[in-house]
């Protein structure tokens, strides 16, 4: 074959595309990637958040939502602004941040523990795994009462509640995460003579911190939950009581207002936990 | 020092896997392990540096590692194997922590490494920042911190594309010239075998059998110009290893 020849196949198809153009016979291949790609929209939630409010008033001011099955967010801001008023809510706020936070961390502190010794020690893992698959599924509100006679009717019901809650979720994400971490890593840190506890401090605990960091995202909205459960038998301050005393009287708007107290409260814990992983795992980019 | 197997046998379950092993590795030399695929070249390593111990016979240690040596057998493994959440910086001085080398001492021995593997600019990168040549680099740099009588070094390159691999071997043949460590080092490439082995043992399929030990007279860094030769060699390796390979290719494997 000549180089000429090549030449003009190469030119071919050049030349069809413009013969075709001109006949009105040729359109483009149809696009059918895009889609199932996230991008980042900052702004969406905030309005659409006020967006519904707004509406929300609007409706509840037209007669159009009835007060008595929702309160309008004017009133429940009314309830609201009484609460900062009367300076109940750092009476209810400080005692469930209290609860909250002994229980959490407490629960917390002792399940990475233990999770740790159940993944490092096969004694441990054969002796105890199979109690917290028996006590994890167990609601833990419904061992309030033992806890109450245990502990009393005061702080400690509460915060053991919550500890319970915690501490089974954290165990089984703490020893769930050591032993997803790679195998070959581990023989590596031995083949370098690194010492037991290093490897335990720089291999296995760093690899399993992401997960361990998801155990306590889901351990702190249990926290939530449980904390507002336990709140609302026997307790005369907090979030949870205040909602439930708001419930009793029919007070609509009370309860609104407590119900986004709590939402904030979760907002902000989900908050500290991503700048935790954005500090803690900031090596995964 | 030389590092010796002496006769060993491993099996693992009813699988023979290795059979009657001996082998030695002197200072200063590099031995190449060639063999097919699942004929026990990773078990005779662990088993060499200490990782796992033998049915039969034994890895024995003839003279002393040199004083300064912080760990004598230094493994350099295939995938590389750097802790994610640590700087290249970082992953150097994992090891030199342990051996209490601190401060001023681990910085010199850190910077000094990342000279000879060419890293000096990426010490603080990560490794998900790495191409796997370059994360290859840092896990010779790491093995080479710790000052090894030899490294033990499975299949390091054979996650890398082959241009990659041609560099690190030219890399590898540099940096023995200028601190002659001993290897033992394993591959199926028996291109890398000849480039890069003073003496080069074949084993057979499972059970993983002596079949041949080639010694090669030419200098490494000389090889590149004997290109007849090292192919003559590399086609014979060929002609003993190709029934080998077929035969292993052929059995059927629980383990991958
Ligand atoms: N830990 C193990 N348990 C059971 N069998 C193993 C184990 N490690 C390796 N084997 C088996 O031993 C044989 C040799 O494995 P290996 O040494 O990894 O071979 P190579 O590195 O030469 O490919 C393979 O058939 C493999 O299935
Ligand atoms: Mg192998």
């Amino acid at each position: 074959m000549s180089l000429d020849a090549t030449n003009e196949l190469g030119a071919q198809p050049r030349r069809n595309v413009s013969e075709l153009q001109q006949s009105g016979k040729i359109k483009p291949v149809p696009f059918r990637g895009g889609g199932f790609v996230h991008s980042r929209h900052r702004f969406i939630a905030p309005i659409l958040f006020v967006v519904l409010v707004i509406l929300w008033e609007i409706g509840s001011q037209t007669g159009f939502i009835s007060n008595i099955a929702l309160p309008a967010p004017s009133e429940a801001a009314g309830a609201m602004s009484d609460l900062f008023e009367t300076g109940m809510i750092w009476n209810h706020l400080s005692a469930s941040l209290y609860r909250l936070v002994v229980g959490w961390s407490l629960g917390s502190l002792i399940g990475v523990f233990v999770g740790l010794a159940i993944a490092l020690f096969s004694l441990v893992r054969a002796g105890v795994s199979p109690f917290i698959s028996a006590l994890f599924p167990i609601p833990k509100i419904a061992l309030l009462p033992l806890f109450i006679i245990w502990f009393g009717i005061g702080e400690g019901s509460k915060v053991a509640t919550i500890l319970f809650g915690v501490f089974f979720p954290t165990v089984i994400a703490t020893y769930g995460g050591v032993d997803n971490v790679d195998r070959n890593l581990i023989r590596m840190g031995q083949s370098f003579g690194l010492s037991w506890i290093s490897i335990v401090r720089k291999i296995i605990i760093p690899g399993a911190l992401p997960a361990i960091l998801s155990g306590f995202r889901i351990s702190a909205s249990i926290a939530i939950i449980l904390l507002v459960a336990a709140e609302m038998i026997g307790a005369e301050f907090g979030i949870g009581a205040y909602i439930l005393m708001a419930g009793a009287l029919f007070a609509t708007d009370q309860l609104i207002a407590g119900v986004a107290m709590l939402s904030v409260l979760g907002l902000t814990v989900g908050w500290l936990i991503s700048r935790a992983e954005h500090m803690l795992l900031s090596w995964r980019a | 020092m030389e590092l010796i197997l002496d006769h060993v046998n491993h099996s693992y379950g009813d699988v023979e896997v290795l059979n009657d092993i001996s082998l030695s590795v002197g200072s200063g030399e590099i031995v190449c392990i060639v063999g097919p695929s699942g004929c026990g070249k990773s078990t005779l390593l662990r088993i060499l540096g200490g990782l796992e111990k033998p049915d039969a016979g034994a890895a024995l240690i003839a003279g002393d590692p040199p004083a300064d040596s912080l760990n004598p057998l230094t493994y350099v493994f295939q995938d590389f194997a750097l802790l994610p959440w640590r700087t290249v910086e970082g992953n150097i001085s994992l090891v030199l922590e342990d051996h209490s080398v601190r401060k001023d001492k681990a910085r010199a021995i850190i910077t000094d490494v990342l000279a000879r593997t060419k890293l000096s600019e990426f010490a603080n990168a990560w490794p998900r920042q790495l191409s796997g040549g370059m994360k290859q680099r840092v896990a010779i740099a790491r093995a080479l911190s710790v000052n090894p009588a030899v490294m033990l070094m499975d299949e390091p390159l054979s996650a890398l594309d082959s241009q990659t691999r041609e560099l690190l071997m030219d890399d590898l043949i540099e940096l023995w010239g200028q601190v002659g460590f001993s290897a033992c080092y394993i591959t199926h490439n028996l291109a890398e075998a000849v480039r890069l082995g003073h003496r080069i043992v074949m084993l057979s399929r499972r059970p993983g059998k002596i079949r041949e030990i080639v010694d090669i007279d030419i200098p490494l860094n000389e090889r590149i110009n004997h290109p007849a030769e090292t192919a003559a060699i590399q086609r014979r390796l060929w002609e003993a290893m190709r029934d080998e390979a077929r035969a292993a290719d052929r059995e059927l494997s629980d383990v991958a």
